[in-house]
């Protein structure tokens, strides 16, 4: 264990002066079998899968799957029967079982914190076994709060029952990353919340994401889920046999067989849609007046740029009106009271949300805001369909160019095997889509 | 009765003392050999329902019959009064502790193997701390119950308010005999108000927020 911390803080230091910034390590799993005693087939059938460093992996599939049994083997809460498992190039099959999973973040359904102790106990507990100072421990313990979105003096002497389940959720996060692991295992973690909560929690595991840069391997029944946070995304059948292993945009674009295009379920054009941020199709600029202005000089403005309609800014540049030329030309000076039902949509939302903004707002277009709320532009229909043309094509052209395999390495699912010459498969292995 | 208490005064402060001093130690014994007991079987569905079992019909039998034979191989004095009130002190605790100890939803325990505390560490750092509420609830049960056992435990001699009972009933009849019966009885009721209310404080002190009811 001392190795695996020692050589992740070594990592770490290595890598900060890098670009990519990733401190996640890649993990292999060769050849791995899990057998329950009691069951004639085995919950896990030699799956070998690497997973790269620094990416968010999503494991999919219908329950009893083994999804979840091939997450716990990572850190070994399961036992593998057969196979190795290899962590940052260290073979931990045979390590002590405890100090390896102190170096692996672990993340439960509803966070799994301890009742009985405050936030601050419960995050600070794997680096109170790691024999940290108690001085290093608070001071992380406020850092990791931080990064969660709580407020530390509001939150750090809570219990958990004073909390509500996004915000254990977020505890159970900052519990995980707490000696900064490479890896961070999640199974199941959102599911205990209400959707508003869901998406808001996404949305910040991918901004922690950004910043850290871990290996996350996330267990979910949800393939809406996989397709927001997954880089890559394993759907497995029965026996967690790899069905495919490949990039969101690959799995719906391009899905490998009917299995996989029955689990991706109706509506996989819609599902691209979430796939593609606001921020990265562009957006077009327009015509912008505040209050107290002329409205007769903002429709003379407004007919220069031949727009149809002029966004009224506060003095912080947020949007609070969005005025068409007939109700400019009605008013005689531009009022400062915001309308309510603006159709706003952040620059980090998906295309998805912008379409759905749009159509509530009958405006057939949304404003786009930035940080603090600042306007920056508007997003149209069309610029949604351009995105959606140019991402088809892009996905088809990736496919053709890049053969599975080499995008992160080599993944292999194990070509389905029978129960007689399960020791032999090792010369089988097959691509997870040649092996369709 | 008031001159009975006046003259009696040292020897009635004195038994109750020892009285509770023997409730008090046995308890603590029982609670560690109920805890230990409960953390090994709690976690075999087949050793709980033995331990289950043992303390349901542990309590049936009759605490006078048990120190009496008791007497037999361990003669009089101290030792059988103990182990007859450290023997009923246990049981109540003991179930509860298994009770507590099961009760521990399995994703709590998981959480804790799965941040890398070791079977022994989960144990002492989260099982016995959540469950401790309801052990605290067993050791109550069993204070009162026992309070009541040590007084029957005087008949091997041992020490304690048992004493004024069996002296005021084996001459019942004569001078001060009733007397000495209600102060015995009066004395273990009101040791028993006074060690619940301790248990109860205990409680409060050893019980952390997050898991108060």
């Amino acid at each position: 264990m001392s190795e695996l911390i020692a050589s992740n803080s070594a990592e770490s230091t290595s890598t900060e002066d890098s670009p990519t910034g990733i401190t996640g390590a890649n993990i292999l799993l060769d050849h791995v079998t899990k057998r329950f005693p009691g069951q004639a087939r085995p919950a896990v059938d030699g799956l070998t899968m690497e997973i790269p460093a620094g990416k968010i992996v999503m494991l999919v599939g219908p329950s009893g799957c083994g999804k979840t049994t091939t997450l716990k083997m990572i850190n070994r809460l399961i036992e593998p029967t057969e196979g190795r498992i290899v962590v940052d190039g260290d073979d931990v099959t045979n390590m002590n079982g405890d100090t390896l999973r102190r170096g692996i973040g672990y993340v439960i359904q509803a966070g799994g914190l301890f009742p009985h102790m405050t936030v601050a106990t419960n995050i600070g507990l794997v680096p109170k076994m790691l024999g940290w100072d108690k001085a290093r421990i608070a001071a992380r313990v406020d850092e990791l709060l931080e990064l969660v979105s709580l407020d530390p003096v509001l939150y750090r002497n809570r219990y958990p029952k004073e909390l509500s389940g996004g915000q254990q959720q977020r505890v159970g996060v900052a519990r995980a990353l707490a000696a900064d692991p490479p890896v961070l295992l999640m199974d199941e973690p959102f599911g205990a919340v209400d959707p508003i909560t869901r998406l808001r929690l996404q949305d910040e595991l991918l901004n922690i994401q950004e910043e850290l840069q871990k290996t996350i391997v996330c267990v979910t029944h949800d393939f809406d889920e996989a397709v927001k946070l997954g880089d890559w995304i394993a759907i497995f059948n029965e026996g967690a046999q790899l069905e495919q292993y490949d990039t969101p945009e690959r799995i719906l674009g391009d899905p490998a067989n009917e299995f996989v295009e029955n689990f991706i379920g109706s509506g996989a054009g819609l599902k691209q849609l979430t796939l593609t941020r606001v921020a990265e199709v562009g957006f077009g600029d327009a015509v912008v007046g505040s209050p107290g202005e002329r409205a007769a000089d903002v429709l003379a403005r407004l007919i220069d740029a031949g727009h149809g309609h002029a966004v009224i800014v506060d003095e912080r540049h947020r949007p609070i009106q969005w005025l068409s030329r007939r109700k400019l030309g009605r008013l005689e000076l531009i009022s400062n009271v915001p309308d309510p039902k603006l159709p706003v949509v952040g620059y980090r939302a998906t295309l998805n949300d912008a379409l759905d903004t749009m159509l509530v707002s009958s405006a057939g277009a949304a404003l786009v805001t930035g940080r603090r709320d600042m306007f920056k532009g508007v997003i149209d229909v069309q610029t949604v369909m351009d995105a959606i043309t140019r991402s088809q094509t892009a996905a088809v052209l990736e496919s053709d160019q890049a053969p599975v395999g080499l995008n992160t390495g080599v993944f292999q699912a194990q070509a389905p095997a029978t129960d007689a010459d399960l020791n032999e498969t090792e010369s089988n292995g097959a691509d997870a889509r040649a092996g369709q | 009765m008031w001159d009975f208490v006046r003259n009696q005064y040292e020897q009635i402060l004195f038994s109750s003392w020892q009285h509770f001093s023997l409730v008090v130690q046995c308890l603590i014994l029982a609670t560690v050999i109920a805890v230990v007991l409960a953390a090994v079987v709690y976690r075999s569905s087949a050793l709980t329902g033995i331990a289950n079992s043992v303390s349901a019909i542990g309590l049936t039998i009759p605490s006078f019959a048990l120190i009496g034979l008791l007497i037999a191989p361990l003669g009089f004095g101290v030792v059988p009064a103990v182990i007859v009130v450290a023997f009923f002190a246990t049981l109540p605790i003991l179930r509860n502790a298994v009770v507590g100890l099961s009760g521990i939803a399995p994703s709590i325990v998981e959480s804790a193997r799965g941040i890398g505390m070791s079977r022994f560490r989960t144990l002492l750092q989260v099982e016995l701390p959540m469950a401790w509420p309801i052990i605290l609830t067993g050791i109550r049960v069993s204070a009162q119950m026992v309070m009541g056992i040590a007084a029957i435990a005087a008949y091997s001699l041992g020490p304690g308010l048992g004493g004024f009972i069996f002296s005021g009933l084996s001459r019942l009849g004569g001078a001060n005999s009733l007397e000495s019966v209600m102060t015995g009885v009066i004395g273990v009721v009101v040791l028993a108000l006074i060690l619940n209310l301790l248990l109860v404080g205990l409680g409060r002190l050893t019980t952390p927020r997050g898991i108060r009811v």
